[in-house]
């Protein structure tokens, strides 16, 4: 059995402290992102998630040309960019070609602060496809506590938001600041892809994003239940994708580890396919409840 | 219990609401009729706290108007959720007791009680643990009144339960509204566009055009010389096999 040690899991990945920081930090990223994608999805926000990442790599790129971390250029343009989408208001049809407009002019300006950038031949590849083996000691705490800040705000707006996410009028009528806490989670979730973006890249980011709570959703139908699931998949997904590229040093070619984020991605579409397969089954045995009503 | 006195209020400098004044009673069913863009929502979101009238007076169980005020209950317009919204009917309901609430809420008995009640009294307990959103139109509908109710309101206000409703859907949902109203001595506001649905069930009918209001039996209320006034242009009531009809009540081309 010794293939599996070399080839799909090795336990001495736990002594390396690189790897120890990379799924610490992976854990706290996989988890923040799926909680935070619970309602991303649960509010149809997938693609002005995705897009406040285009525009995040801006912030990423700029700051990699100025030396300075790339996580908080990074945090900074998407939540200036969640803000701007949110002022944009709700009709969807106008918000959305507004938010491509703009972060293809966001993702022309971070090609250009790459291009003058020409220090590191690899910054382009880790902002954009992630590299959570580099990311160093200082940068890992402050990504755990923003995370964990997250979570905390996030769980003191879990009932209003819930509530302004499936009946905004009625949550409006009963006092809930409707708009405010919209403007809040926004916030949330750009710093929760920022993160995710040190991990998978800002194209990828949003896989960590949608994918565990879209798997999860196919799954359960019970909020906490659901944010509960969504993020145990999400970290799953994390840490076997971290395994795997540890091991893939001993695959072929060889001498190099294959990245994070192909594993990740993979896994993450791999969960979604699999949920989705295994729905149908569990449609049935709910779909008995309504028939039996309409027969009383 | 809801007293609304000589409320006007303009949008966007156009006038929506000129002359509304309402009283409605403990127990009272009324319904709200009106045309398109006659100001039904415009009035329920004075109502509920969410507009200021430009003048008149609203009074919610003897006090000033108030927004958030849970002695109000509201259920809105209905809009399908998505099929693939991964929550039961009864998360949906549950939302009415404390979803204004900061933080998570904590499982209880008394929560799962108050949740059941409700479902028991719209008689959706059967489908509660079914995804909400591959539910029909009608389900959801009682579920949104149900998620109303959890807030043990005493003025029940709903904006157009019956749209996209088939005959049938309606007619049982405008008997349970009044049913509950009763039961629980709630004051009804019921919007319809329609009135047919409602006739053999409220006690009173407020009908809105034009931005003015006039309130009474229906019998009083739905008649030519009324309604003509309303409008400011003659309309015909036409009744043809049970059935009432207001002919004309569209706004004339170069009004409104």
């Amino acid at each position: 059995m010794d293939w599996v040690g070399q080839y799909l899991f090795s336990s001495d990945m736990f002594g390396n402290d690189q790897v120890a920081g990379a799924l610490l930090a992976g854990t706290v990223v996989a988890a923040v992102s799926a909680v935070l994608g619970y309602f991303v999805v649960l509010r149809g926000l997938s693609f002005i998630g995705h897009a406040v990442t285009d525009i995040g790599f801006t912030g990423g790129a700029g700051s990699a040309l100025l030396g300075l971390n790339a996580l908080w250029g990074l945090i900074t343009f998407c939540v200036a960019a969640a803000l701007g989408v949110g002022a944009l208001g709700t009709r969807a049809r106008e918000r959305d070609v507004a938010t491509g407009v703009i972060l293809a002019l966001a993702l022309g300006i971070g090609a250009m602060f790459l291009y003058i950038d020409t220090r590191y031949v690899s910054a382009p590849f880790t902002l954009l496809f992630g590299s959570i083996f580099e990311v160093d000691t200082a940068t890992t705490r402050a990504m755990v506590l923003i995370g964990i800040g997250c979570l905390a705000v996030l769980a003191v707006l879990y009932r209003p938001l819930l509530y302004s996410s499936l009946a905004p009028e009625a949550a409006e009528a009963r006092g809930v600041p409707v708009r405010a806490i919209s403007a809040v989670f926004l916030v949330c979730m750009a710093v929760a892809v920022a993160e995710a973006a040190q991990v998978v890249g800002v194209l990828l980011s949003t896989a960590l994003l949608i994918g565990p709570p879209a798997t999860a959703s196919y799954l359960v139908v019970r909020p906490g239940l659901g944010i509960a699931l969504a993020a145990l998949i999400g970290v799953f997904e994390t840490w076997l994708g971290i395994d795997l590229s540890y091991v893939s040093y001993n695959w072929p070619p060889g001498s190099k580890g294959w990245p994070v984020s192909f594993f990740i991605t993979s896994l993450v579409l791999l969960c979604y396919i699999l949920a989705r397969l295994l729905r149908p089954a569990f449609r049935r045995r709910v779909a008995a409840a309504p028939a039996r009503h309409r027969k009383a | 219990m809801l007293r609304l006195d000589r409320v006007a209020l303009r949008l966007g400098g156009r006038p929506v609401l000129r002359e509304v004044s309402i009283d409605l009673r403990a127990g009272e069913f009324v319904g709200l009729i009106g045309t398109n863009g006659a100001g039904k929502t415009t009035l329920l979101r004075v109502i509920l706290g969410l507009l200021r009238p430009d003048s008149g007076t609203v009074e919610v169980l003897g006090r000033p108007l108030r927004r958030g005020n849970a002695a109000v209950g509201y259920v809105p317009q209905k809009q399908q959720l998505d099929p693939e919204t991964p929550l039961r009917g009864r998360d949906l309901v549950a939302l009415g007791i404390d979803g204004n609430r900061w933080g998570i809420p904590l499982p209880s008995a008394r929560r799962r009680e108050r949740v059941d009640e409700a479902l028991r009294a719209v008689d959706a307990l059967d489908y509660a643990d079914a995804p909400v959103g591959r539910l029909s139109g009608g389900e959801q509908q009682r579920l949104l009144i149900a998620q109303a109710l959890c807030a043990e309101p005493k003025i029940l206000l709903l904006d157009e339960p019956l749209s996209n409703l088939d005959i049938r859907s309606a007619n049982e949902v405008v008997r349970l509204v009044a049913r509950i109203g009763r039961a629980r001595h709630m004051g009804v506001l019921l919007v319809a566009h329609d009135m047919n649905p409602l006739l053999g069930s409220m006690d009173r009918v407020l009908y809105l055009a034009q931005g003015r209001s006039a309130i009474g039996p229906v019998d009083a209320v739905v008649r030519t010389e009324v309604l003509s006034r309303l409008y400011g242009y003659p309309v015909d009531v036409l009744h043809v096999r049970g059935r009432v009809l207001v002919v004309g009540g569209e706004v004339p081309a170069g009004e409104g």
